[in-house]
C-alpha cells in the first residue's frame, strides 16, 4: 500500500461519526457570513445594511487575484457588517444575516438534484464559473480554487490528485460526501480535469474507508482516465507534499510550487463545490461539516449552511456536553481551538470537535531528553527540537537555514514529544518571524 | 460557557509517550541480566545494585531539593536508571562506600551540574565508573569469581577476568563461549551476561526505545575490526566473538552508548557515533594499557556528539542539491 516515506504518525483514528448519513441543519435564526473564508485578500461586500439578499446572491467580490467572492447561504435582510471572532480568534469582518425562514434562490441555480453528467464548456469558462461561484480548498487551507486551476505559465500540469485522504483523526465529512455524492465527485473530477486540460486523474483516499473506496472505483469504471488510488493510513497524508510523494513518488522541491512535479491537488469537497457550480449554477454557500467527540450526543455529518454558528450546529447534534472544555473547528491535529462558539461555519470549515477536560490537557512540560523522537517523526525531515530552542533563542537566521520555511504545521513532533514539549508552538512563532524578514528583504 | 473554553494551538492531542515509559522499558530490560548476576554472584551483586539505586535517587532529590531548588524529577526513573547502569559496571565486592562516591559522581557532577536530565553531555553512570578506575584503580579492578548463590560479599575468591587473559594472549585459558554466552565468568556484575543484555535489548527495540543503529555499528565495527587482526596474526589477538561476549561491550553497546541524551540524534550519526566508540575500544583494548576501553570510547563519543549533531541533519523533503 502506498504511502510517503518520510515521518508522520498514526495516531488513533476515532472516526465516531463515520457512516452517518449526512442530514441537514434547519436554518438558523442569523447567519454570520465572513469575507476573509479564504487565503488572500479579504472579499469586498457589495450590499448594504439594510439590503434583502437571495440564497446565492453575491455579497462580496474578490479583491484581486488571490481572494474569492462569497455569497448569500440564506435568505433574509443584511442586519449590519460587523467584527465577528473568526477560528483563528481574530476579529474580522463578515455580512450579518437575519434569515427567512424559506429560502428564495437566484434564478440560475438549478435546485433539482438529478445529475448531470455532460459539460460542453470551454476550459476557460470551467474556471470562470469556479471562479464566480467562490469555490476554495474546503479541506481547511482555502486556498481560492480558480487560481490552483490556472497554473502559472510554463508549468505543464499532467494529472489531478483528488485529495480524498482525510488522515485526521475524527474528521469524517469527505467520508461521507464520497459514499452520498460519488458519481457528483466523479462528474466533478471530469469537469475539473478540463479545465487543467490534463488526461489523468487520482483520487486518493486512505484504505480506513473501504466503502469509499468500492464505490468510487465502481463509478469510475466508465471514466477510463480517473483512478481511485487506495493508500495507507498515515498522518499527515493530505498534506499536499506528501499526498504528491505517496501518489506519484515525485517530491516537490523546497521552496517550489508542486505543480512543477506535474500534479495539482484538490480537496474532494472542493471537487463537489466544482461540479455544483458548473453543473448547477450553484455558489458555494453550504457544506458537510462533521459534529464529533467522545462525549457528543449525536455525532454525525451534518449539510448546514456558510455562516451558521458553531453553537448551532452543537445545538443540533444534541447540544453541547458539560464536559466540554474545548471546542475545535476542524481536526485535533491541525485544527484551532475557537474562543468560543458563536464563531461561523466557514467554506473551510471540515468538523466541529469537543473535547473533555481529560483530553484537551496539556501534560507538564520537561527538558527536552535529545530522544530524537520529534526527528523521526517530521515528514519535512527537520529537527523540530533544535528549531525549538533556536526560536526561544530568537535566533531568526539559524532557524532560517535550519529550514523553519518548510515546516507545514502537521504537529507530528509535538505529538510524540516524550517530554510534552509544545514544539509546534514555537515553531510557529519563529515561522512567522522568518516569514516576515523572508518577505521584508524581498521588497528591498 | 463560553468563558470557560480551553484555546491553545494545535496539535490538539499527544501520543502519550513518556520520558518515565521509556526509562522504565530500559530497566525492565536489564531485568534479566540483573537476574543473572543475582545467581553468579549472589549477596555481593544485590548489595552493590541496591546501595547504587538508593544513593542515587537520595542524591538526584537532595541535590534537586536544596541545591536547584526545582521540582523533585524523580518521577522520571532516570535515577534509578543510572543507579542500576552504575551497577552494572562494578564488580560484585567493592565496598559499599566507593559504591555511594559512584553515585555522588555520576549524579552530582555528570548530572545534575549540568542542569538535571537532558543537558548532560556526558553518560553519568560511565562518568561515576571511570571516577572510581581512576580514584580506587585496585579495588575496581579486582572481580569475584562466578559462583551460584554466593553468599561471600567482600571476601569472595577473585580471579582473572576474560580481557585480562585476552591481553595477555593466553586464549587456551580464556572460558568456555558458552559460558561466556550465559554469563559463567568474572567481570563487572551487569556486563557479564552477554545472552541476557541480548534479550533486554530485543526488548528495547520491540518497544521501540532504540534502534539498531548504535548498538549494530559498534558491534560490527569491533567485529570486523579485531577480525582482521585475528587473520593478520592469530598468535596475539583473539577471536572476534570472544571481544564481543567479553567485558562491558554487550553493556556498553545495548544500554550504555544509546543513553539518548548522551548520544547523537539522526541515525546518520549514530551510526558514525556508534563506528567511533568501535574502534576506540578495540585500539584501548588492544593496544592500550587498560584490558577493557568501552567505557572510555562512549565517554569520548559523548564528547563529539555535539560536533556530530551540528553537521549531520536529516534528509530534508525536496532539497534541492547545491551545484
Ligand atoms: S510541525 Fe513542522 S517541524 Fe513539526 S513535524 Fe510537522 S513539519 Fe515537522
Ligand atoms: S521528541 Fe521531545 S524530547 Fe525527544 S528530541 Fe524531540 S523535543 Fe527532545
Amino acid at each position: 500500500m502506498r504511502t510517503f516515506s518520510m515521518g508522520g504518525i498514526h495516531p488513533p483514528e476515532n472516526k465516531i461519526s463515520a457512516g452517518k448519513a449526512i442530514e441537514q441543519v434547519p436554518l438558523p435564526a442569523q447567519v454570520a457570513i465572513l469575507l476573509n473564508q479564504h487565503s488572500g485578500a479579504p472579499a469586498v461586500p457589495v450590499v448594504q445594511r439594510g439590503d434583502r439578499v437571495k440564497t446565492g446572491q453575491l455579497i462580496a467580490e474578490a479583491a484581486g487575484y488571490i481572494s474569492a467572492n462569497i455569497h448569500s447561504s440564506v435568505t433574509g435582510k443584511v442586519l449590519k457588517l460587523d467584527e465577528v471572532y473568526d477560528a483563528s480568534g481574530y476579529r474580522c469582518q463578515a455580512v450579518i444575516i437575519e434569515v427567512e425562514p424559506a429560502d428564495e434562490w437566484t434564478e440560475e441555480v438549478v435546485l433539482n438534484s438529478t445529475l448531470k453528467r455532460d459539460c460542453t464548456l470551454s476550459p476557460e469558462e470551467i474556471i470562470q464559473k469556479i471562479k464566480e461561484a467562490g469555490v476554495v480548498g474546503m479541506g481547511g487551507a482555502s486556498f481560492p480554487s480558480h487560481v490552483k486551476l490556472s497554473p502559472p505559465p510554463g508549468t505543464k500540469p499532467e494529472v489531478l490528485i483528488v485529495n480524498a485522504a482525510e488522515c485526521e483523526p475524527y474528521l469524517t465529512s469527505d467520508h461521507q460526501l464520497m459514499l452520498e455524492k460519488g458519481m457528483e465527485i466523479i462528474v466533478g473530477t471530469k469537469i475539473t480535469m478540463m479545465a487543467l486540460k490534463v488526461n489523468r486523474a487520482v483520487i486518493a483516499i486512505e484504505n480506513n474507508k473501504p466503502d469509499a473506496i468500492t464505490l468510487l472505483e465502481r463509478l469510475a469504471i466508465p471514466y477510463s482516465q480517473i483512478d481511485v488510488m487506495p493508500l495507507a493510513v498515515h498522518y499527515p497524508q493530505g498534506g499536499e507534499k506528501q499526498l504528491i510523494e505517496a501518489v506519484l513518488g515525485r517530491h516537490v522541491p523546497s521552496g517550489a510550487l508542486p505543480v512543477v512535479t506535474g500534479a495539482i491537488v484538490l480537496n474532494v469537497g472542493s471537487i463537489f463545490a466544482n461540479y455544483e457550480a458548473v453543473q448547477k449554477n450553484k455558489p458555494v454557500i453550504d457544506r458537510v461539516v462533521c459534529v464529533t467527540g467522545k462525549s457528543v450526543k449525536k455525532p454525525g455529518n451534518y449539510l448546514c449552511r456558510i455562516g451558521t454558528s458553531v453553537q448551532d450546529l452543537i445545538d443540533f447534534a444534541g447540544g453541547m456536553p458539560d464536559s466540554t472544555a474545548k471546542v475545535i473547528s476542524g481536526g485535533p491535529m491541525m485544527g484551532k481551538a475557537l474562543i468560543n462558539t458563536q464563531v461561523p461555519v466557514t467554506k473551510g470549515t471540515s468538523g466541529v470537535l469537543l473535547m473533555d477536560g481529560n483530553e484537551a490537557h496539556r501534560n507538564e512540560v520537561y527538558n527536552c531528553i535529545r530522544c530524537g523522537d520529534c526527528i523521526e517523526a517530521c515528514p519535512m525531515g527537520l529537527e523540530p527540537y533544535l528549531l525549538m530552542s533556536l526560536s526561544e533563542l530568537s535566533e531568526w537566521e539559524a532557524m532560517e537555514k535550519e529550514c523553519i520555511m518548510n515546516c507545514i504545521e502537521c504537529g507530528c513532533c509535538s505529538y510524540v514529544c516524550p517530554s510534552n514539549r509544545p514544539l509546534l508552538d514555537h515553531l510557529r512563532v519563529g515561522k512567522f518571524k522568518v516569514g516576515a524578514i523572508i518577505r521584508g528583504r524581498k521588497n528591498q | 460557557m463560553e468563558n470557560k473554553l480551553y484555546v491553545s494551538m494545535s496539535p490538539h492531542i499527544h501520543g502519550g509517550d513518556s520520558i518515565s515509559r521509556k526509562m522504565w522499558d530500559v530497566i525492565i530490560a536489564l531485568i534479566p541480566a540483573l537476574l543473572v548476576s543475582l545467581y553468579f554472584f549472589g549477596l555481593g551483586s544485590l548489595l552493590v545494585t541496591s546501595v547504587s539505586i538508593a544513593s542515587c535517587v537520595l542524591f538526584e532529590y537532595l541535590i534537586a531539593r536544596f541545591l536547584l531548588k526545582q521540582e523533585s524529577t524523580l518521577r522520571d526513573g532516570s535515577a534509578i536508571l543510572t543507579g542500576l547502569l552504575l551497577a552494572f559496571n562494578l564488580p560484585s565486592n567493592l565496598p559499599l562506600w566507593i559504591v555511594v562516591i559512584g553515585a555522588l559522581v555520576a549524579i552530582g557532577m555528570a548530572k545534575m551540574s549540568f542542569g538535571g536530565l537532558g543537558n548532560n553531555i556526558f553518560n553519568p553512570a560511565l562518568v561515576g565508573r571511570v571516577f572510581l578506575l581512576i580514584s580506587f584503580p585496585q579495588q575496581m579492578t579486582s572481580w569475584p569469581l562466578p559462583k551460584p548463590f554466593n553468599l561471600h560479599y567482600l571476601d569472595a575468591a577473585t580471579g582473572a577476568t576474560p580481557l585480562s587473559v585476552m591481553k595477555s594472549s593466553r586464549f587456551d585459558r580464556l572460558p568456555d563461549m558458552l559460558d561466556m554466552f550465559i554469563g559463567n565468568t568474572g567481570g563487572s556484575l551487569g556486563e557479564v551476561a552477554a545472552a541476557a543484555l541480548i534479550l533486554g535489548g530485543l526488548f528495547l527495540l520491540i518497544r521501540k526505545v532504540i534502534t539498531w543503529h548504535i548498538p549494530v555499528s559498534i558491534l560490527l565495527t569491533v567485529y570486523i575490526f579485531t577480525g582482521i587482526l585475528r587473520v593478520a596474526n592469530p598468535e596475539v589477538y583473539a577471536d572476534p566473538l570472544s571481544h564481543l561476549l567479553t567485558g562491558g561491550l554487550m553493556l556498553g553497546a545495548i544500554f550504555m552508548a544509546t543513553d539518548y541524551v548522551t548520544s547523537p540524534m539522526v541515525k546518520k550519526g549514530q551510526v558514525i557515533y556508534g563506528i567511533g566508540i568501535g574502534i576506540i575500544t578495540v585500539c584501548i583494548r588492544v593496544f592500550g594499557s587498560y584490558p577493557e576501553g568501552v567505557s572510555f570510547a562512549i565517554l569520548m563519543m559523548n564528547g563529539v556528539t555535539p560536533l556530530i549533531n551540528a553537521y549531520c541533519k536529516p534528509k530534508r523533503f525536496g532539497e534541492v542539491k547545491k551545484k
